[in-house]
């Protein structure tokens, strides 16, 4: 039996202690790793949501703001973009597809997004992967009705629709509206399939549509008579024109072009106008939630130090009682260091221990965590695998506790030499 | 018969204490089981210390299998005393967590030159139980479920494995009763004869000395 051996079997001896200590540690080292594996995660769906996209053009606001409600739907559009000035990007030699957002109506809860056939062809997400359907007509004839919704993923699935399935649209994006378009209802034409964005947690009805259900709405509320059926509306289909719009994403033909659009963008005559590098915004956004991050690490790291303090006072308060123990150790030919060395041990397998199952806890929570982040804010969280520099931090923290362990060591090794191999008292 | 230990004018002052413990002259022969009578107080615990190499002392020398331990550095003390050694105290001689077994097998941790004595492990350490009167049932079991009479057997098995030059018996019987008290001395007797070790038995019963080979009295030789 190596010393390592009589180690655990000294731990087994005092199992209670030992367990609540280990426990102690995974906790603090779970809340470590979840708040880092969090903020990777969340930053990576971010990105993902965004990353096909080189520009995005809404009303003059701030840019962290625009990204916000265009892509994250939080938060929302202070001011409108007038058609023409889409035509006139979308005219552009440089850009390469525009895809127009309308937004105002919702249902039950989720966004309803005002666009034209560009997004299904155009819109990219992660790793510049084209949108694709689960089920529904040919994607070349969808918003050939006027009526056609396509849904996202999440909406489907959380609603439990499924093509040919009729709906209404509500007035407003709030989660209780009290208005809705009763009038006019839509058939579910398609179900994207799922992206791990926020597409996944939208539905997209044409532009001609968006601006059929709100004939009779231009004052904020629907004039008694003044809508229109369904009938009238189909009739009307080839006349409808859009008149605003909330926002535009733009693909350029070359990325160089970006910068260049983007100020003539911002210096634009004819109405005010924002248009940010989503990218570079994502920057802009983490460094204001950089703040919040820090503190969460500062505090995950004092919690870490804190369990680590608590097994100290475990193997502090045990040395007393070990006394005889050690002198039984030394008689039978331990020499001092290899008893100081055990309880060296000792710690190292209830830091090991602490840590092992801190990593498992925190990718338990993640796992059941998953879920409800992609219903807030339809950022897919995968499992990642830590990465090789979270697995140093983890093997300082293990060394952290050799080292603490160091203290009752030393007293250990002391007391041996002064009491050698018979306990007085 | 040659001499294993060698006491040789020794003298010894505790840490704190003003006046020196003295021992002029002690020997132990090779193989021979020696009866130490010593009341407590009469510098037992320092004639153990200086045997075992706890303790340097202040003059005088330590000459154990040929070697000089009085001028030997802590470390190599140590493993001497690991190699050479065995212990028996009067009680709480064993690891109270560990099984039976692993107990017994402790020294040979610690020291190689007793690993490599007792050979396969395993069966070194059940052929001492068996032979310190202990049935198999006890070998798996932790060492505190067993009753202070088979504690001190298996101290007894532990101290003989891989045969040390030397075992120093500590008051070993003091807590058991007279039947056991002879028996755990026959069996001792047996098994020290099996491994060729020396034996040094202190206790204050006088009425086992005649059984050894020799009898001292520490007064006779502390001074």
């Amino acid at each position: 039996m190596n010393l390592i051996r009589l180690a655990w079997r000294s731990l087994i001896n005092r199992k209670f202690a030992v367990i609540l200590t280990v426990i102690t540690i995974a906790f603090s080292i779970g809340l470590l790793v979840l708040v880092e594996q969090l903020r990777q995660e969340v930053r990576q769906g971010f990105y993902r949501s965004v990353s096909g996209v080189d520009l995005i053009v809404g009303g003059r606001t701030s840019p962290v703001q625009l990204l916000l409600y265009s892509v994250f739907g939080i938060g929302s559009a202070t001011n409108n973009i007038d058609w023409a000035t889409f035509e006139e990007l979308e005219g552009l030699p440089e850009v390469a597809w525009a895809v127009p957002m309308a937004l105002g109506d919702s249902h039950q809860g989720y966004r309803v997004m005002g666009t034209s056939k560009a997004f299904f062809d155009a819109f990219k997400v992660g790793n510049q992967e084209s949108l694709s359907f689960v089920a529904g007509r040919p994607q070349e004839v969808l918003f050939d009705d006027l009526f056609d919704v396509v849904i996202g993923s999440q909406v489907a699935r959380k609603l439990g629709y499924s093509v040919g399935d009729s709906l209404v649209l509500s007035h407003g994006t709030g989660n209780v509206s009290l208005q809705s378009h009763d009038a006019l209802p839509f058939q579910v034409a398609a179900i994207l399939a799922p992206t791990g964005t926020p597409i996944d947690q939208q539905l997209y009805v044409s532009l001609q549509a968006h601006r059929a259900v709100h004939v009779g709405w231009e004052s904020g509320m629907q004039r008694p008579g003044a809508g229109l059926d369904t009938d009238r509306a189909r009739a009307m289909q080839a006349s409808l024109e859009p008149e605003t719009l909330t926002a535009i994403f733009l693909g350029l033909k070359s990325r160089v072009a970006v910068f260049g659009l983007q100020r003539r963008v911002n210096e634009y005559r004819v109405e005010p106008l924002s248009a940010i590098i989503p990218g570079i915004t994502l920057q802009e956004l983490w460094k204001i939630s950089g703040l919040a991050e820090q503190i969460l690490r500062v505090v995950a790291v004092l919690v870490v130090i804190t369990g680590l303090l608590g097994m100290l006072t475990v193997l502090l308060t045990t040395l007393n009682e070990r006394r005889r123990e050690m002198a039984i150790l030394r008689a039978n030919g331990a020499r001092p260091y290899q008893i100081a060395t055990l309880l060296i041990w000792e710690a190292g397998l209830m830091a090991a221990g602490g840590i092992g199952l801190g990593v498992i806890l925190a990718y338990l929570v993640q796992w059941g965590a998953a879920p409800w982040l992609l219903d807030r804010v339809g950022i897919y969280m995968g499992l990642e695998w830590l990465a090789p520099w979270q697995w140093g931090v983890l093997g300082i923290i293990w060394v952290a506790g050799l080292m603490a362990a160091a203290i009752p060591a030393t007293l250990a090794y002391k007391r041996t030499l002064a009491d050698g191999m018979q306990v007085r008292s | 018969m040659s001499d294993l230990l060698t006491l040789n004018h020794l003298r010894y002052t505790w840490p704190g204490s003003t006046d020196p413990i003295v021992l002029p002259n002690f020997t132990l022969a090779q193989g021979e089981r020696v009866f130490l009578y010593g009341p407590s107080g009469s510098g037992k615990s320092t004639l153990l210390a200086l045997i075992g190499g706890l303790v340097k002392p202040d003059q005088g020398e330590v000459v154990f299998a040929g070697q000089h331990l009085e001028s030997m550095k802590g470390a190599k003390r140590d493993q001497f005393r690991a190699d050479h050694l065995g212990i028996i105290f009067q009680q709480f001689n064993l690891l109270p967590w560990l099984d039976v077994r692993s107990n017994v097998a402790l020294p040979c941790h610690f020291s190689k030159r007793r690993a490599q004595k007792a050979g396969p492990l395993d069966a070194a350490v059940e052929r001492l139980l068996m032979g310190m009167g202990l049935e198999s049932a006890l070998w798996s079991r932790r060492a505190d479920t067993l009753s202070v009479g088979q504690q001190q057997r298996v101290a007894a098995a532990r101290a003989l494995i891989g045969e040390p030059d030397l075992i120093l018996a500590d008051e070993p019987t003091s807590a058991l009763d007279m039947d056991r008290r002879q028996q755990f001395i026959d069996l001792l007797f047996e098994q020290v004869k099996l491994s060729g070790s020396t034996l040094l038995f202190v206790s204050h019963e006088k009425d086992l000395a005649v059984r050894f080979d020799r009898q001292l009295s520490l007064d006779e030789v502390c001074l």
